[in-house]
């Protein structure tokens, strides 16, 4: 009875990759749009299925492996476990809201573009799942490459330098992942790749050290963690919205994932050495970049760099080491999906509407649509966490464990949360209310899909503030793996 | 041995089709049908098979290393006529003439893959060049050809004779040119050995365009017929390669860790200068010769490594570099404007040649699902697996990333640009076909190397 379990990762993997490839070849006119919406949603299916049919005690049934390369002992495989299928679950949730964001003949060569996004949802299920190193590394780039192109043909003015600039940072990021994976890889017993063999190796202090700053550089340039953040805020100021939404919303947390996955179970002893640096630079890194998103006019620049505070916050929690934060930021991943969609929705219609981003030019979009403000508030009460939200549940749990770590750490990070509050409301502010003036003059409200696609998310916002139960059982037992060493 | 021979017969037989016939296509049909048949009766070797039989007395012969490499680069060749032969019979006069120098080359190829004794690879490495020279120079009202010519022969000729006065010292201190001979004796160091030595790795170095020996590359590579800057860039320069890898090998394999030190300081000149150096370049043409200087610093890792990850990823660098290279060259042959401008808004003109050109170059710069990126991975691996040297596999991959940023500006004006010069060229489908079919190769590669390296028994 467990073949069925044992097909998931693999689905994952296929339903978007023929999804992608189908999409190219199908140049009428909606037909991509049609095959790639219908496979986003099996993967929709396929990780509600694993989650409920997949019990923690199946875990390490729950593998799949193809033979690969022989002569250098990596093979296709493989895992789902309670971390992966809460990433896989936002990767399934986030494309299909992508998908429908993207307006009716809005870009050109249509059939590409879908190629490109369903290409993309593969390498990030296969980053999440892959339960070898090699594989790891292949997905980790390849999901980068659709991105690349997508960035650079459909984006705004300056695509070509600014995506450009976001590719050679994370390209030398994960040069140098490589080399520390084939490092480790010369130094197993058996010659492999996979995980269990990484995990089961014996460094001493000193080759960890070195390691650990090979992969973490890969990680941080992709969460992105001040000072290794430059890339970010024209990336995603320049990509098309929907592929904003795709790099804000799932792509980052690739890094974060990382470390969870693969930093902290490999080198403690370097992460018991370094920690406490690392958190404190995050620390400071948050509060500049919430300094640097209040003086912003752009809708866009002071999304991004809100979440590179948002992003901080998670990675700090994930180097405190205690349960309850390991916990949080599983479920913080999610939510922060969600959360950063939702405003890149409204900041995309505003900007489609209007044509300006610029906060100074807007305001009294209340009076003129009501549903889309009602939503953009909640989207922005989410992004600073107040109870009843989601991120709150999250970020409650982050600082829980960071104030058992260190009360001081926490209290800097949580300035912090009090700047996010500070250029949240300003903006909503800005935007929202006052008079209206000649840009926002003709404002239409939402569309009956913009509607689905927002009462899609505020269900998602509202039902893991009020009742997080369900997602929190899942996650429950993922701190285990990562933390084991440090107990 | 089957190749040798037959290849020297069938250049002396592309010479009398240029009498038989005045049609330029004829040549072109009858070379790929020559290296169809180099292929097989290679492969037949490889499967034991032997038509000749020729007491060389131990100086030439050849194990699986040798013949798949002479496979890769037969393979590389056919690539090269099928792609870029419509170039080559465009030439005024002397068609079969020029096929006929190609063959010769393939024939020193050979020599090169399964020498065993110092004179073997002096002859193979003057019977390649010394065609080379002629081919350089083969646009004769061009100066820019003829000086290419020139300087190639006088830089050519004085890296051999370093190479022969590093051969001489290396015989007066083995008595013998066997590279057995020379591997025994050198297990203890005399000042002799090490003159030789250094002599040999300078050549060597002059041949495969390292740091500080490659001045002559851009010159040369920029001067010559683009149709033969392709050749001279890939398939000659891997056989160099395979040269200086065997050489050191089996002739001063036991003391590597004198001499290791060495290679790696010039991988690092090398990569550095072959980088930075291709970033500024204005000219397509010229930023690939430094290019080419570039992926050889990677190339000198596999000599530095010197193990069997090392010998894999060496072949597997011969096919990839190869086919990626010669893919790009055939495209560019065809444009009169050798700027990257030139390329603007080429995906909406010809976008199934664009694709193949893209595969081309992202394999060049190691992107991931392409051969280029195994190449760079059996080169790190192998620095890793040497050991206390990690910081030249660290640096390797910083220049990695160098080279991505000259190699995506190709990228970006065939994509992302608008054309602003409107290129007089035309591609024929069937040269898209081929194009297409050398990049899915690319990819099969990328995805599956052990296809290519399990015929490789080491």
């Amino acid at each position: 009875m467990f073949t069925a379990f044992d097909n998931f990762p693999a689905l994952l993997i296929w339903l978007p990759l023929i999804g992608g490839l189908l999409s190219f070849l199908l140049k009428k006119e909606g037909m991509a749009r049609i095959v790639s919406m219908a496979s986003s949603l099996l993967s929709v299916v396929v990780v509600v299925a694993s989650m409920i049919y997949a019990k923690p005690e199946h875990a390490l049934l729950n593998q799949v492996s193809y033979a690969w390369l022989h002569g250098l002992g990596s093979s296709f495989s493989f895992l789902l476990d309670e971390l992966t299928k809460t990433l896989c679950l936002l990767t399934a949730i986030v494309f299909p809201i992508v998908l429908l964001v993207v307006k009716k003949n809005q870009y050109k060569n249509e059939h590409i573009f879908f190629g490109l996004l369903m290409l993309t949802q593969c390498g990030l299920m296969g980053v999440f799942m892959a339960a070898d190193a090699l594989v790891f590394y292949f997905f980790w780039e390849l999901a980068l490459i659709p991105v690349y192109f997508l960035s650079s043909i459909w984006g705004g003015e300056k695509r070509i330098k600014a995506t450009f600039k976001f590719f050679i940072y994370t390209f030398i990021g994960s040069l140098l992942l490589l080399i520390g994976i084939l490092y480790m890889y010369l130094q197993t017993e058996d010659q492999s790749f996979s995980i269990v063999s990484f995990y089961r190796l014996q460094l001493t202090a000193q080759q960890q050290f070195g390691l650990f700053f090979l992969f973490f550089s890969a990680f941080a340039i992709k969460m992105p963690i001040v000072p290794f953040h430059t890339w970010q805020p024209e990336a995603y100021e320049q990509a098309p919205t929907p592929v904003t939404m795709v790099l804000s919303g799932v792509m980052v947390k690739m890094g974060v994932f990382g470390v969870i996955r693969w930093l902290l179970p490999l080198f403690p002893l370097a992460v018991k050495e370094f920690n406490g640096p690392i958190i404190l630079l995050i620390s400071v890194g948050m509060i500049y970049a919430s300094l640097i998103a209040i003086k912003q006019d752009s809708l866009k620049r002071l999304i991004a760099y809100s979440s590179i505070a948002h992003i901080g916050l998670m990675a700090a929690g994930v180097f405190a080491l205690k349960d309850i934060a390991m916990q949080g930021v599983i479920l913080q991943m999610f939510n922060h999906g969600i959360n950063i969609v939702a405003l890149w929705v409204v900041a995309d219609m505003i900007e489609k509407q209007t044509g300006v981003c610029k906060i100074s030019e807007l305001g009294g979009i209340a009076t003129k649509a009501p549903v889309l403000s009602v939503f953009f508030v909640v989207a922005a009460m989410a992004n600073i966490a107040l109870p009843l939200t989601n991120a709150f549940v999250g970020e409650f749990m982050i600082f829980n464990g960071l104030f058992n770590y260190n009360p001081w750490i926490a209290a800097l990070a949580g300035i912090s949360i009090i700047l996010s509050a500070i250029y949240t409301l300003n903006m909503i502010k800005n935007v929202l209310y006052g008079s209206t003036n000649s840009v926002t003059e003709g404002f239409t409200d939402a569309s009956t899909t913009q509607i689905i696609v927002f009462s899609i998310l505020v269900s998602f916002i509202l039902t893991i503030g009020i009742y997080p139960e369900p997602l929190l059982n899942v996650i429950k037992t993922a701190s285990s793996i990562p933390l084991f060493p440090f107990k | 041995m089957n190749v040798i021979i037959l290849s020297a017969i069938w250049g002396v037989l592309m010479m009398y089709v240029g009498f038989i016939t005045k049609n330029k296509n004829v040549p072109t049909y009858v070379a790929i049908a020559g290296i169809i048949l180099l292929l097989v009766v290679n492969w037949m070797e490889y499967l034991g098979m032997f038509f000749f039989n020729v007491d060389t007395k131990g100086m030439l012969e050849y194990d699986s290393f040798s013949l798949i490499f002479n496979q890769v680069i037969l393979f590389s060749t056919l690539v090269y006529f099928l792609l870029s032969g419509s170039q080559v019979s465009s030439f005024k006069n002397n068609v079969s003439d020029l096929y006929a120098l190609i063959f010769f080359i393939i024939t020193g190829i050979s020599v090169v893959a399964g020498f065993k004794s110092l004179l073997m690879l002096f002859i193979g490495i003057e019977i390649i060049s010394i065609p080379l020279y002629v081919l350089a120079g083969s646009e004769k009202s061009n100066l820019k050809s003829n000086e290419a010519a020139l300087k190639y022969f006088l830089m050519g000729a004085f890296s051999t004779g370093l190479m022969l006065m590093g051969i001489a010292f290396l015989y007066g201190n083995a008595g013998t040119f066997m590279l057995e001979g020379i591997q025994i004796g050198a297990t203890e160091i005399t000042p002799m050995l090490s003159i030789g030595l250094i002599l040999l790795l300078c050549s060597m170095s002059f041949k495969v365009s390292a740091a500080p020996f490659h001045f002559w590359t851009p010159d040369v590579y920029d001067g010559s017929p683009t149709v033969f800057t392709s050749f001279m860039a890939t398939i000659v320069k891997s056989a160099a390669f395979f040269a200086f890898f065997k050489l050191f090998q089996n002739a001063f394999g036991n003391i590597r860790e004198e001499w290791g030190i060495l290679v790696a300081i010039i991988a690092v000149f090398t990569l550095l200068i072959g980088n930075i150096t291709a970033v500024f370049q204005q000219s397509f043409k010229r930023m690939l010769s430094y290019s080419s200087i570039a992926q050889a610093g990677f190339m000198l890792l596999g000599v530095f490594a010197m193990n069997s990850f090392a010998k894999q990823g060496l072949i597997l660098y011969f096919a990839a570099y190869s086919l990626a290279t010669i893919g790009i060259f055939a495209v560019l042959a065809k444009f009169k404007d050798h700027s990257i401008e030139a390329f603007n808004g080429f995906a909406k003109q010809y976008p199934l040649v664009a694709l193949g050109m893209l595969i081309c170059i992202l394999s060049l710069a190691g992107i991931p699902l392409t051969a280029g990126f195994f190449a760079k991975y059996y080169m790190l691996l192998g620095v890793i697996e040497h050991g206390n040297m990690i910081w030249l596999a660290i640096f390797a991959v910083i220049c990695a990333a160098v080279s991505v940023y000259y190699y995506f500006r190709v990228v970006q004006a065939i994509y992302f640009k608008e054309t602003t010069i409107q290129a007089d060229v035309t591609f024929s489908k069937p040269f898209a076909y081929i194009m297409l079919a050398n990049a899915g190769l690319i990819i099969v590669l990328g995805i599956h190397p052990d296809w290519l390296l399990s015929y490789l028994n080491i």
